[in-house]
């Protein structure tokens, strides 16, 4: 049970260009640094060491591209002068590196279960390479009439043979050339893309992949944890973001005494 | 230049951590090269983890940035599988920002604050696609500069940097900035001189232009390094700024995007060391100290944890402790309600005789972190040797405050092979373990202590500069020694780096000229990344050696007479040679001298030369310590830690 008064918060964001080279690790430091500039009023675990009440979902492989990141987190009770919740997506966006967009926000019953829990399928994009169209379409349907198809990968620092057959819900060709769909499920164990291409055999070797979305499933009806509003209207993101959270500073900017003068050079800064 | 981002997102996921590669820290500058202004490379020869948060180099990042006429971008040294991906892909060193080749900046400048990274300052060079020795290189290629602690000897380095710069590089980098603003404002292109613009550096303070010098040898030993021309300075000194108050750098501290050693604010509380110990180089090559004043480390702290969003922050210097007011300022830090009392505050470099019973509940309010003291020597003869005067009631009464405070591990530092270090001193460091052990329990059960031990290495413009340090197989003898002894104490562990890499740190850190080429033969033989224990290999210096006809007994086992010409002998720290031969004499006979800032000056010529003096603002020592606090040196008598009201 969650103490009196504390909101649980669902966030959908994208991960997309050199970005993508961080790990799930590092993305969850980021958000971390940038949740406590948001002053959000965050709820921390009791406990000898507090941390903060924020939970992801399925890892992202590093190196994946993705339209679809979620993360749970507990709030406090609301205090006056909060951030609406409507306005949370372009405010936090200005506070992560360029590839994470915040693209919703909501407040969720508690009673939801965990990302981990209730996310059963991905959808991927990716790009096949090494292998020529008509030779993929040939794998991709000899895969989808094989019964099973055992994979070796490493878990846990382990080497150990699992068949993905059953997690392949859908694999199909799309464009441009050397491109595949595939939704994979994520239970009981996941299939990430790298060994859904293995599993096309060699030379075939994983290029450019994406995560276009994730699942839940319940009483047969299929839905995303947080579907993306409509395209918002909202005009310039950075303004918004500074009316939301206007203790953020661009920089430290202390003055400089004796140095040399502040002129910028007209450069671009993050 | 184009970006060379799509031909580097091609080869990322075929190598490990590529997020070291991608740039995009927060702090990071994006600057236009089509402005005409100088462009600069900073670089870090080491892994991006290791030299993203150096401070030297984003200090000068924000510096360079923020003058019209010169922009600045970064880049690390591409790990072995990344460097093998890149020269097979055809790939130049690039620039984390923009992905921009290193042929599209006009200055390579290096930060160089460990020895053991000169082959990868090499590797680097040629990554970027230029030529490898300064003397091949024309009016079309980059300057090569280095700076930081490793270039007051900057001899082993000579043939591959165009010019070293002493000391702080706060002033000094604009100074070059221009000379190399008017060089490159020659056109054609062809009519530069390369020549001339060393020249013109030459004649900028704190800047050594090593072709300008030749070394001069007889019977295989230098005798001298003197200039090429009337024009040239006999002696390089070092810059210093006067009043770190004038530079609160970095003030948009760089957040990367990816796991980085010390990931946290860091905020420089002081520039500078006079606690005197004998084996630092760095105490002795950075002083006088300058105290950033407490209201501005306020100010950098809580700005920089706005701004980075960072739940700790290291309070930075070579003994944060001594800062004046240090317990004021954690309590402020660690107690302001904007931080909703969820930061931490760590303080590298303690010093026991200044951590009290106060600084350890401040510190460990809102997490306890390692604790790590470094008392250096074994017993209390060999630290009045190395002046490192911290008596074991010091040691015993911070670990007892540590301990009672809740920690349950401390770490403590030692270093073996030490000028007239005998085995009982050795023995000694298990026997300070061990007592630490034993104050522990008085608290709870199952403490550890751990000793990390050391080989010294002696370093240019100290003391010890005339020492021959100790063999490879005397460290081992000794930490064996050691080891059985420790094995008596529960809870106790001794922790011991690799013995061999003392060598080649000596070598690089004593070498003349000569020392050049084997740097380059250890570098061509495939020996990047030697700081790395798992990449360090002893066989390929002992090669190169033998190959330059050179020995290592030669330059690193062997005592040097007084008159003897040192490789550094016209570098200049401000230190004067008499004041280190004459304290190398007091070691040996185990006379130690007091801090400086606290008690009459010696003379050392670190503030006279320059016309500088200390920038302290309590005029008494901190809480406790041994060195300037009065006491009887000669017994280490007892000191009692005690809390001392401070002028504010």
């Amino acid at each position: 049970m969650s103490p009196e008064g504390q909101r649980r918060l669902r966030l959908r964001f994208t991960k997309t260009g050199k970005v993508r080279f961080t790990s799930h690790r590092d993305v969850a430091r980021l958000w971390e640094r940038a949740l406590r500039r948001s002053r959000l009023p965050l709820a921390y675990s009791q406990g000898f060491v507090p941390h903060p009440l924020v939970s992801f979902g399925l890892a992202l492989p590093t190196g994946c591209e993705s339209h679809g990141e979620y993360l749970d987190l507990r709030l406090e009770p609301a205090g006056a002068g909060e951030t609406p919740v409507a306005e949370l997506p372009a405010a936090l966006s200005m506070l992560l590196p360029e590839g994470i967009v915040v693209q919703a926000a909501a407040l969720i019953e508690d009673a939801e279960g965990s990302l981990q829990q209730e996310v059963a399928s991905c959808d991927w994009e990716l790009e096949v390479l090494g292998v020529r169209d008509e030779e993929l379409q040939e794998r991709v349907e000899k895969m989808l009439a094989a019964p099973m198809l055992t994979v070796r990968r490493e878990r846990k620092g382990r080497q150990t043979e699992d068949d993905i057959r059953p997690a392949i819900r859908t694999l199909s060709l799309t464009s441009p050339n050397g491109h595949v769909r595939a939704e994979l499920a994520t239970h009981p164990r996941g299939v990430r893309p790298g060994d859904l291409v293995a599993a096309l055999g060699t030379p075939a070797v994983p290029g450019w992949a994406c995560r276009t979305h994730q699942w839940i499933e319940r009483d047969g009806a299929r839905f995303e944890p947080l579907p993306l509003s409509e395209p918002g209207t909202d005009g310039d993101a950075t303004q918004h973001a500074r009316r939301a959270f206007p203790h953020v500073r661009d920089g430290i900017q202390s003055e400089p005494g004796g140095s040399p003068s502040g002129a910028t050079g007209g450069q671009r800064q993050h | 230049m184009d970006s060379l981002w799509p031909q580097i997102e091609r080869i990322l996921p075929t190598v490990s951590k590529p997020a070291r590669y991608i740039g995009g820290e927060q702090g990071s500058v994006y600057p236009d090269h089509a402005s005409g202004a100088v462009a600069w490379l900073l670089l870090y020869p080491d892994t991006y983890e290791i030299g993203l948060p150096n401070q030297g180099l984003q200090i000068l990042y924000e510096i360079l940035n923020e003058r019209p006429d010169a922009l600045a971008e970064r880049a690390y040294a591409p790990w072995v599988d990344m460097e093998a991906a890149m020269r097979s892909a055809g790939i130049p060193l690039f620039s984390v920002e923009q992905h921009l080749p290193a042929a599209a900046f006009d200055v390579l400048a290096f930060n160089l604050s460990a020895e053991l990274v000169y082959t990868n300052l090499l590797n680097m060079i040629d990554l970027a696609g230029l030529p490898l020795r300064g003397a091949d290189r024309g009016s079309a290629d980059a300057l090569v500069v280095a700076g930081g602690h490793c270039v007051f000897n900057p001899e082993p380095l000579a043939d591959f940097v165009d010019a070293f710069v002493l000391g702080d590089g706060e002033e000094v980098v604009g100074e070059i900035n221009e000379v190399m603003a008017a060089w490159l404002d020659m056109s054609p292109p062809e009519a530069r001189d390369r020549t001339a613009l060393l020249h013109a550096l030459a004649g900028l303070e704190g800047v050594y232009v090593p072709a300008l010098y030749r070394a001069t040898y007889v019977d295989g030993r230098l005798v001298s390094t003197l200039p090429t021309a009337p024009s040239v300075p006999a002696a390089v000194a070092k810059r210093t700024i006067s009043d770190l108050a004038d530079w609160p750098y970095p003030a948009r501290p760089l957040v990367p995007l990816t796991e980085v050693v010390h990931d946290r604010l860091n905020v420089e509380v002081f520039r500078g060391c006079t606690r005197g110990c004998r084996f630092c180089q760095a105490g002795m090559i950075t002083r006088p100290v300058r105290e950033r004043p407490a209201a501005q480390v306020r100010d950098m702290v809580q700005r920089g944890l706005e701004w980075s969003g960072h739940d700790e922050v290291a309070l930075t210097s070579l003994s944060s402790a001594d800062f004046s007011g240090i317990e004021d300022t954690v309590r402020d830090i660690v107690d302001d309600p904007d931080h909703g009392g969820r930061v931490s505050v760590s303080l590298p470099s303690l010093r026991v005789d200044a951590f009290t019973v106060g600084t350890a509940a401040e510190i460990q309010k809102v997490r306890r972190t390692g604790l790590t003291f470094a008392p250096e020597g074994g017993t209390w003869r060999m630290r009045t040797v190395i002046n490192k005067l911290i008596t074991e009631e010091d040691l015993y009464n911070a670990v007892d405050a540590a301990f009672s405070q809740g920690w349950r591990r401390v770490k403590l530092y030692f270093l073996i092979g030490l000028p007239t270090e005998l085995d009982e001193d050795v023995l000694g460091i298990a026997e300070l373990g061990a007592r630490c052990v034993e104050i522990g329990r008085k608290y709870q059960k199952g403490v550890t202590v751990v000793a990390s031990v050391g080989g010294f290495v002696p370093k240019p413009h100290t003391p010890f500069q005339w020492f021959g340090q100790d063999t490879v197989a005397e460290l081992e003898r000794k930490v064996a020694l050691l080891r059985n002894e420790a094995r008596r104490t529960r809870g106790l562990t001794i922790r011991w780096h690799e013995p061999a890499a003392s060598v080649a740190e000596g070598l690089a850190s004593r070498g003349d000229r000569r020392m050049g080429a084997v740097i380059e033969r250890v570098w061509r033989a495939g020996g990047t990344f030697q700081e790395w224990s798992e990449r360090f290999d002893l066989s390929l210096w002992e090669a190169a050696l033998a190959a330059e006809g050179l020995s290592v007994e030669e330059v690193c086992h062997r005592d040097r007479d007084a008159d003897e010409a040192l490789p550094w002998d016209h570098i200049s720290a401000g230190l004067h040679r008499d004041f280190l031969w004459g304290d190398w004499q007091d070691a040996l006979a185990s006379v130690a001298v007091e801090d400086c800032r606290w008690t009459p000056c010696y003379d050392c010529g670190a503030c006279t030369g320059f016309g500088l003096e200390h920038v302290v603002a309590s005029p008494v020592p901190p809480a406790g310590g041994s060195q300037g606090t009065g006491q009887d040196l000669s017994v280490g008598d007892r000191i009692p830690v005690r809390l001392v009201s401070r002028v504010p």
